[in-house]
């Protein structure tokens, strides 16, 4: 029954799709702990309460990517996460102390807070780098020379500034009053790192190998691509125009940042998948070299088609329940 | 020498990172039930203290439920990390069952962990109860799924090798692997009492700060009470969870039992040193025959001994038996002393009431929250470490799956985790205390300081 279908390739795309969700939804919630530092401890309750509810099942996306790595792709799993031993290393310890932190900051004696506080924003920093780092090593080829180090240090950087910006437009939704008028000020600065993040990847990915840079520049498939570019540009200019502009009256368009960076992600990460693809590891192996056997990828197939809609009915039913400005959480 | 070294360096740090995060889902997979019943108790009889029992509760389970979810995550990559050739070898078979844990389980409890904790009072009381019941349903299934494939590396079966590679061909036959059953029953039985004695333990230290409140009483009831019933279930369950191990993993038990020659007669050992150096025991304690009994039912029945699984070219093929031995003596020994324990408490309930508890059995009892940890950490030390030299008992040896990092970089990243979770324990008991004495000292629990985010305690709801 499945002996038609392109296994590997469906695997491939479903795993893309569950990174995509939790660079876009943990991509919040680490930015608004990486925004920390900025906030007095009163903004700090807000802040935590705005993603309370949320943050397990948005890291459970990971879970499910790497599951899904694992399960669908068993030699790159191993030939991709030994070369990044220590990043993910130091991620795992990041998302330790931050998942950690909801809890004991909220718990621990009064005078233990700051400290819990300072974990927080410690691990969101830490997890954000070095999944940027992850980024551009993964892009480079995963091979450690100084210029690949180097460039990935460059998107460890833009990365976190990139969750700092879209947990910054989650907070304008989120948020009302002076924390509101504070996060669109940091909108306005991490806009910024998105731009030049996404601007790195495009100039250096092209040049990685002659394979990107034909499938980029050959002749009509530039033309296909140019949408991407372009619709980014528009997408930058609609939050730009717009942060000038908020809060407003009555709220309005208090979503349209965070919407309109979801979207940039979108793009962007379409670009990415677009070069890499056929390619796992990058220019080594490719998806259909790194399958599993097929009747194990059918039998997760099943039950993926059945769950996946259903994990997604009841998240979508939990972010409607806490839906509206972040209150106090309280366990009644 | 260098793979060696990563070798050994890995295992110690796939030891540490596991029996770290098997402590908090240990006490998840109850408590979630048992707050569950609390819930049903209180939509019952509408008795505030059911309410006030559940408020306390949750929030160790919400702590605990953390710790459990970030150390699961390094769970995952530890796979890919330190054992490529454990996915690449039996990917086929593990790779569904794990698939399976994520999109059953995980989602499950994430998702209706936000709702259990903080909907309260957006949502329906009935959603409330179901969405507690999903999430004690989940952390359920989470157990199920990762205790199928735990059970298919003790004992494989539903599969054939093609190219040294294994594919599934029965997948009814690995789920249903020989030892699932017993694996799945001893260890959800543990996580129960686990959790018996966490609830008679805090419970008892807040009776000795005088908190005579109603809630108290009552979960000090249920703690002593849960452990007195599931103590003898799990004390049968471990003695036919043994005698599947005999069947299947022979060389095991021999070295639980400390028994080198394949003979009738075999003595229950109390202490011994195992040398494996000079293939004997010293200082032996034992009970005669009662090995033989216990296994065998017989007194001259043949119990297999260890000097059977070394090849003729020497190569031993059965686990290190000092370790094996001793850590099987340890949860044995909890279990007994669950047993004095909890039978105590229940007679001098039934006898006394929860007012005239004596005050050495409370203190006795705090003692013991946390003996549940000590007994399951034992009792996987035994079953894994037995399990040696196999990673997939028979299929997969644990040195050909092991990842060639360096070994300084392994190093490294073992010293780290290893602080970080020393430091977190101690953060966590700690807190489970100081929240105790907090309730104790009749304070509503975050006595309002400027505690938003994650805390509140006040009247139910509803
Ligand atoms: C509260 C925890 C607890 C208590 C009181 C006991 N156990 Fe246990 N035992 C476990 C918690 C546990 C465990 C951690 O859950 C293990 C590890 C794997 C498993 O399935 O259960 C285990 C494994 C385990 C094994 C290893 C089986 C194998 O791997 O092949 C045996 C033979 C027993 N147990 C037997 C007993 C006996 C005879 C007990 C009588 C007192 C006992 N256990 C008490
Ligand atoms: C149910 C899921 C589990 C799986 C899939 C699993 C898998 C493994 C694997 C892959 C190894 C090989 C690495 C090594 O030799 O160190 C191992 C060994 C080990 N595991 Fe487990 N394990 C599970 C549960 C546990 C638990 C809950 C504990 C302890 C609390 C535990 C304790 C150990 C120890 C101590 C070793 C080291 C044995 C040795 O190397 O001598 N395991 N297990
Ligand atoms: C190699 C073995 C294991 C891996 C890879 C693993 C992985 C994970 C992961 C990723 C999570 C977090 C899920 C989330 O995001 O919500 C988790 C949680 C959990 N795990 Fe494990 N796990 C392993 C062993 C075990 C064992 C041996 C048990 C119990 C028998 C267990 C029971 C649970 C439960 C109940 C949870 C829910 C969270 C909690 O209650 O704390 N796991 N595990």
């Amino acid at each position: 029954m499945f002996a038609s279908l392109d296994l590997p390739f469906i695997f491939a795309a479903l795993l893309g799709l569950s990174i995509l969700i939790y660079v876009v939804l943990d991509g919040f919630d680490l930015g608004v702990g990486i925004l920390f530092p900025f906030a007095t401890p009163d903004d700090r309750d807000t802040m935590v309460a705005s993603i309370g509810p949320f943050w397990d099942a948005n890291e459970t996306w990971l879970v499910l990517a790497i599951g899904l790595l694992l399960v669908a792709f068993p030699v790159a799993h191993g030939a991709i996460l030994t070369q990044l031993y220590l990043p993910v290393a130091v991620m795992l310890v990041g998302l330790i102390l931050r998942g950690v932190a909801f809890e004991f900051r909220a718990k621990a004696p009064l005078k233990h807070k700051r400290a819990w506080d300072g974990a927080f924003f410690t691990g969101s920093l830490m997890t954000g780098l070095s999944q940027g780092f992850m980024l551009g090593l993964y892009i480079m080829g995963l091979s450690y020379t100084w210029w690949h180090v180097g460039f990935a240090l460059i998107t460890a950087v833009f990365l976190t500034v990139a969750y700092s910006f879209i947990g910054a437009t989650w907070l304008i939704a989120k948020t009302e009053g002076p924390l509101q008028k504070k996060a669109v000020e940091w909108s306005q600065g991490g806009i910024w790192g998105v731009v030049l993040g996404m601007g790195a990847i495009s100039l250096a990915t092209p040049f990685v190998s002659q394979r990107i840079f034909d499938k980029w520049f050959g002749l009509p498939q530039i033309l296909y691509l140019s949408p991407l570019p372009a619709l980014s540009g528009l997408l930058v200019g609609l939050i730009w125009w717009k942060l000038r502009r908020l809060p407003m009256a009555g709220d309005r368009f208090a979503w349209v940042p965070f919407a309109a960076s979801i979207a940039l992600f979108v793009l962007g990460f379409a670009g990415m998948a677009y070069s890499f693809y056929p390619f796992i590891v990058p220019e080594a192996i490719t998806i259909y070299e790194a399958a599993s056997a097929p009747e194990s990828l059918a039998i997760i197939l099943v039950g993926t088609l059945i769950v996946l809609p259903t994990i997604l009915a009841y998240s979508i039913l939990s972010y409607w329940i806490f839906r509206g400005k972040a209150t106090p959480l309280r366990y009644d | 020498m260098v793979t060696m070294d990563t070798l050994l360096l890995s295992r110690i740090q796939f030891g540490a990172n596991i029996s770290f995060h098997i402590l908090f889902p240990t006490i998840t997979i109850a408590l979630g039930w048992v707050l569950l019943f609390f819930k049903l108790r209180f939509n019952a009889t509408r008795d505030r203290k059911w309410a006030e029992a559940y408020m306390f509760w949750v929030k160790v389970f919400a702590l605990t439920f953390a710790l459990g979810v970030v150390s699961g995550i390094t769970m995952s990559f530890q796979f890919g990390t330190n054992w490529p050739g454990f996915m690449e070898t039996v990917g086929n078979v593990a790779g569904p069952l794990l698939a399976y844990e994520v999109l059953t389980a995980f989602f499950l409890e994430a998702v209706f962990l936000g709702i259990m904790l903080f909907g309260a009072s957006r949502v329906p009381g009935w959603l409330h109860t179901l969405a507690t019941g999903l999430v004690a349903f989940g952390t359920t299934m989470s157990a199920f799924w990762i205790l199928v494939l735990n059970s298919w590396m003790h004992t494989p079966q539903g599969y054939e090798l093609r190219d040294g590679i294994v594919h599934a061909t029965d997948w009814w036959a690995i789920i249903f692997n020989p030892s699932m059953p017993y694996r799945l029953g001893h260890m959800l039985l543990a996580s129960g009492l686990t959790v018996a004695f966490l609830l008679a333990g805090i419970s008892a230290l807040r009776l000795l700060m005088n908190d005579r409140s109603a809630s108290v009483r009552s979960t000090f009831r249920v703690g002593v009470i849960l452990g007195a019933v599931l103590i003898p279930v799990q004390i049968l369950m471990g003695d036919m969870h043994g005698l599947n191990t005999l069947e299947h993993q022979p060389q095991k038990v021999a070295a639980m039992e400390g028994n080198w020659e394949t003979q009738g007669h075999v003595p229950l050992l109390l202490f011994a040193l195992p040398d494996e150096a000079a293939r004997t025991n010293h200082f032996e304690i034992g009970i005669p025959s009662l090995a033989s009994i216990i296994l065998k039912h017989d007194p001259a029945g043949i119990v297999p001994g260890l000097n059977d699984f070394v090849t003729a070219e020497g190569e031993v093929m059965h686990p290190p038996v000092a370790p094996v031995f001793w850590s099987f003596r340890i949860m044995v020994g909890v279990g007994m002393l669950m047993l004095l324990a909890s039978w105590t408490g229940a007679f001098l309930l039934w006898r006394r009431g929860v007012d005239a508890m004596p005050r050495l059995y409370l203190y006795g009892m705090s003692g013991l929250a946390f003996s549940g940890w000590i007994a399951t950490l034992a009792g996987w030390y035994t079953t894994e470490i037995g399990r040696q030299p196999w990673l997939v008992q028979g299929v997969l040896s644990t040195k050909a799956a092991v990842a060639d990092v360096p070994a300084p970089m392994v190093l490294t990243t073992l010293l780290v985790y290893l602080a970080v979770y020393a430091g977190l324990i101690l953060a966590y008991m700690g807190v489970i205390t100081y929240m105790a004495r907090k309730a104790a000292r009749g304070e509503p629990l975050p006595k309002d300081e400027r505690v938003k985010g994650g805390e509140a305690m006040a009247v139910p709801a509803e």
